[in-house]
């Protein structure tokens, strides 16, 4: 069977999370792999998480947020991509391809923009592979 | 151990005609902590509430899993069926199998179907360590702002006032009026746009609830439904507005010149101006960036004194101001001065702008006889810088053609793909009011196609086809100027199937309508988006037209997308209605989805305390040292503070880190 890549998509519930939403009013197509975590900024999200997902065998993650200076909350997002620049660092310190994650600024008007990230990205992962923790068989 | 109820939605064929709901039902039966799980044609209809009631009622589940659409329309519609059926509201997790599934995986059912199975274990994850909130009620500030003096700006401020609450109309000109004071006629009535809008204009000027703040701009704001502190600019008018009885000496004497904004540029005005006769407030100001400091005049220094009399001397405005309102000895604050005002609720009228010529070289924008729809607007309205004679600019002919370009820079993907949806109505106004006052005069209308939507539109159309216009379908393809000042339009007529060219005297451009300059700016102080790069974005595009992701800020007019005077009346009436409800009211519901400290867990390093956006973190001692402490009342739940926290002492409520984990954990199992 071919291989589905498996991704874990945190999404800002303002900006990535409406994106998605619009991505489904437009009928776009992209394939199931993403599955959304909704949380309220980018900036919530913990670089931990991104690490427990990929440790639990995820083969890709994505963190979506608003464009830079359309936050929802003014600047969380400019934390989001200060922090997201050492969780790359972080993420091939613990083994992981870097190309695995993924940080987007997908607005609530860009359905489609979504659906053409998630497809890009899933057609990364597929020439990646499956994260490595699964081939091995186990955590 | 949590029950946990779950109940997969068909939504008709919405999800069931993609995702097998019933292996999705039977799925979330097998794992742990479901209670139990069923499926309904509708979740959100009575019958589909009920029976989530039922469950909670019959004490088979004390969490909540609804799969269906998407929260961001219908989680407060279960939640509320929660709270009916005795459960506490925030015990409740939606699972998106139709917006996020079933509609973008169409192509691709089996997918749809273990995706969606994922995607309720997530939710059933989280679900299991939801704990109950209760919401919080704060005061509310009973006084409205309105930011934007245009037609919909004043009829908001209006229906505020109306209703009883203090309302600050706060407009960057010196009078109310927006674009609308511009016009000349207004379709499909053919209604004097000024003689329909100067009195609403001193409506609320008089109004006892309305405070008019005009040449000033909002500087920052800050709070949040209920409670915002707005710091408004007053610029500097160099005229004493208490004084100024707007007779307008200053701006007569006045030698300086600048172009006419008022007038499209097509006129100039005076340094010393009143921004048009029926301003409201008719009071003068001194634009500095135009003036040329006669006498030496700079703003703030002592008059010279003459050789030959021994008396002082003053700049003309001075001497002219028979109020004795111009002092140009003051050393007056060029930056003008704050205002702090406590409102309750913002609407935002912004308004727009249309393109400038210069965008379209196809055009010959150099021409003086090229100009947009809005100059012409002032070349024919009687207070415009003809007195209303239509005369080719540069010049003191009669034109004997003209032409009018539609959808310049509208519908067109090298500059907005948006409609603007007042241009074919304005142009065949303009046109069928010309064609009355000059029945000679030749005009000849290029349409991509004419877009007659409202309310006796389209009858105003047929109309001005029986009156001789002529009106071609099909692209302007260029024009070219001609010696002797003349363009040669070249143009196609896709009803004839040929193309066409002749000699014009004056053209017209329908230019775009687009965002009014510093509307990005405004959005960042207020936390507004954008639809795309072009309006502000609307909480909903149907059910929420008015309201925006922030609460307590509504929206009315073209700052939320381009719309004809009774559209943005309506929108203006329909916000200001929203926007009174927590007024009314007198305290607003804060959904507890706010981050807290746990004070024995926190070491108070103050890391979080500048990474607030809102400075709600601050460091108070607690047992042996000082520790942080969140001001649920400033908190707006963002979480910036939880991620970055070394000692994971600080919770967002909702999002708590045992509920995401338990997310991540269903979606990589």
């Amino acid at each position: 069977m071919e291989f589905s890549p498996n991704i874990v998509g945190f999404a800002c519930q303002w900006c990535t999370y409406a994106g998605a939403d619009l991505a489904g009013n437009l009928r776009c197509k992209y394939p199931p792999t993403i599955k959304l975590i909704k949380v309220p900024c980018s900036g919530t999200v913990e670089p931990e998480f991104v690490l427990e997902a990929l440790a639990r065998g995820a083969d890709g993650v994505l963190i979506g947020g608003c464009h830079i200076g359309d936050c929802h909350y003014k600047e969380g997002n400019h934390k989001t991509e200060r922090r997201m620049l050492l969780l790359s660092k972080l993420i091939e310190d613990a083994g992981f391809d870097s190309r695995r994650f993924r940080l987007e600024w997908i607005s609530g008007a860009e359905g489609k923009k979504f659906a053409e990230v998630v497809t890009e990205f899933t057609e990364q992962i597929k020439e990646l592979g499956p994260n490595p923790i699964k081939a091995k068989g186990g955590e | 151990m949590a029950k946990v109820g779950v109940y997969v939605c068909h939504c008709g064929s919405n999800i069931a005609g993609v995702i097998d709901v019933e292996a999705v039902r039977a799925f979330a039966e097998t794992l742990p902590g479901v209670a139990v799980a069923r499926k309904d044609l509708f979740m959100c209809s009575d019958s589909g509430q009920e029976m989530i009631k039922q469950d909670i009622r019959d004490g088979l589940v004390d969490r909540v899993v609804v799969a269906a659409c998407t929260p961001r329309t219908h989680e407060p519609i279960f939640r509320a069926a929660l709270a009916a059926g005795g459960l506490n509201k925030y015990l409740f997790e939606m699972a998106n199998i139709r917006d996020q599934d079933s509609w973008v995986h169409a192509h691709d059912p089996v997918g749809a179907t273990e995706k969606a199975k994922k995607v309720v274990a997530s939710a059933i994850g989280k679900a299991s360590h939801l704990k109950p909130l209760e919401d919080k009620f704060v005061d509310v500030t009973d006084a409205a702002l309105v930011v934007g003096g245009g037609v919909g700006g004043i009829f908001a401020a209006l229906e505020l006032a109306n209703m009883g609450h203090k309302t600050y109309l706060v407009e960057r000109e010196p009078s109310i009026g927006g674009v609308m004071a511009q016009l000349d006629k207004t379709f499909p009535t053919n209604d004097c746009s000024a003689c329909i809008l100067t009195p609403v204009m001193v409506d609320a000027g008089n109004h006892p609830n309305i405070e008019l703040l005009t040449y000033s701009e909002v500087d920052d704001v800050e709070g949040y439904i209920g409670n915002f502190t707005v710091k408004v600019r007053q610029k500097q008018t160099y005229i004493d507005w208490k004084k100024c009885t707007g007779c307008g000496a200053c701006a007569e004497k006045c030698p300086a010149k600048t172009p006419d904004a008022f007038n499209s540029g097509l006129s100039n005005r005076h340094a010393a101006y009143i921004h048009f006769p029926q301003a409201v407030p008719k009071k003068a100001v001194i634009d500095m960036g135009a003036c040329i400091n006669c006498a030496g005049r700079t703003i703030g220094s002592e008059p010279r004194i003459s050789k030959k009399t021994g008396e002082p001397i003053y700049a003309p405005c001075e001497k002219a101001c028979p109020a004795g309102a111009i002092d140009r000895s003051l050393a007056l604050d060029p930056n003008g001065t704050i205002r702090e005002l406590k409102v309750g609720s913002i609407v935002v009228a912004t308004g727009f702008k249309v393109m400038e010529k210069e965008n379209f070289k196809e055009f010959a924008p150099d021409c003086e006889n090229v100009i947009t729809a809005l100059q012409l607007e002032r070349l024919i309205s009687a207070t415009g810088p003809t007195g209303g004679k239509l005369l080719v600019p540069g010049t003191v002919n009669k034109p004997h053609t003209m032409t009018f370009v539609s959808c310049v820079g509208s519908r067109d993907e090298r500059f907005h793909t948006h409609c603007s949806r007042v241009c074919c109505m304005y142009m065949i106004k303009q046109a069928r009011l010309l064609k009355e006052k000059y029945p000679d005069l030749s005009i000849n209308m290029h349409f991509m196609d004419v877009r007659a939507a409202g309310k006796g539109y389209d009858e105003y159309y047929t109309g001005a086809r029986a009156m001789g216009i002529n009106i071609f379908r099909g692209k302007v393809g260029g024009v070219e100027k001609l010696p002797g000042g003349a363009l040669r339009v070249m143009a196609y007529d896709m009803e004839a199937g040929t193309p066409i060219e002749y000699e014009t005297d004056l053209m017209i451009l329908a230019t775009a309508i687009e965002m009014a300059d510093g509307a990005k700016e405004l959005a960042q102080k207020m936390g507004l988006q954008f639809c795309g790069n072009n309006f502000y974005r609307e909480l909903h595009p149907k059910l929420g037209p008015v309201e925006t992701s922030v609460r307590g800020l509504y929206l009315a007019g073209c700052c939320q997308g381009p719309k004809d005077i009774p559209d943005t009346v309506s929108q203006a009436k329909g916000a200001a209605a929203a926007a009174a409800v927590p007024l009314s009211q007198g305290k607003v519901k804060i959904e507890p989805i706010l981050s807290e400290v746990h004070p024995e867990k926190c070491s108070g390093c103050g890391i979080c305390v500048p990474l607030c956006p809102y400075d709600a973190i601050s460091l108070k001692p607690y047992a042996d040292r000082p520790r942080a402490v969140i001001d649920m009342t400033q908190c707006k739940g963002c979480g910036v503070c939880t991620s970055a926290c070394p000692s994971a002492a600080i919770v967002l409520h909702g999002y708590e880190e045992e509920q995401i984990y338990a997310q991540i954990a269903a979606l990589t199992a």
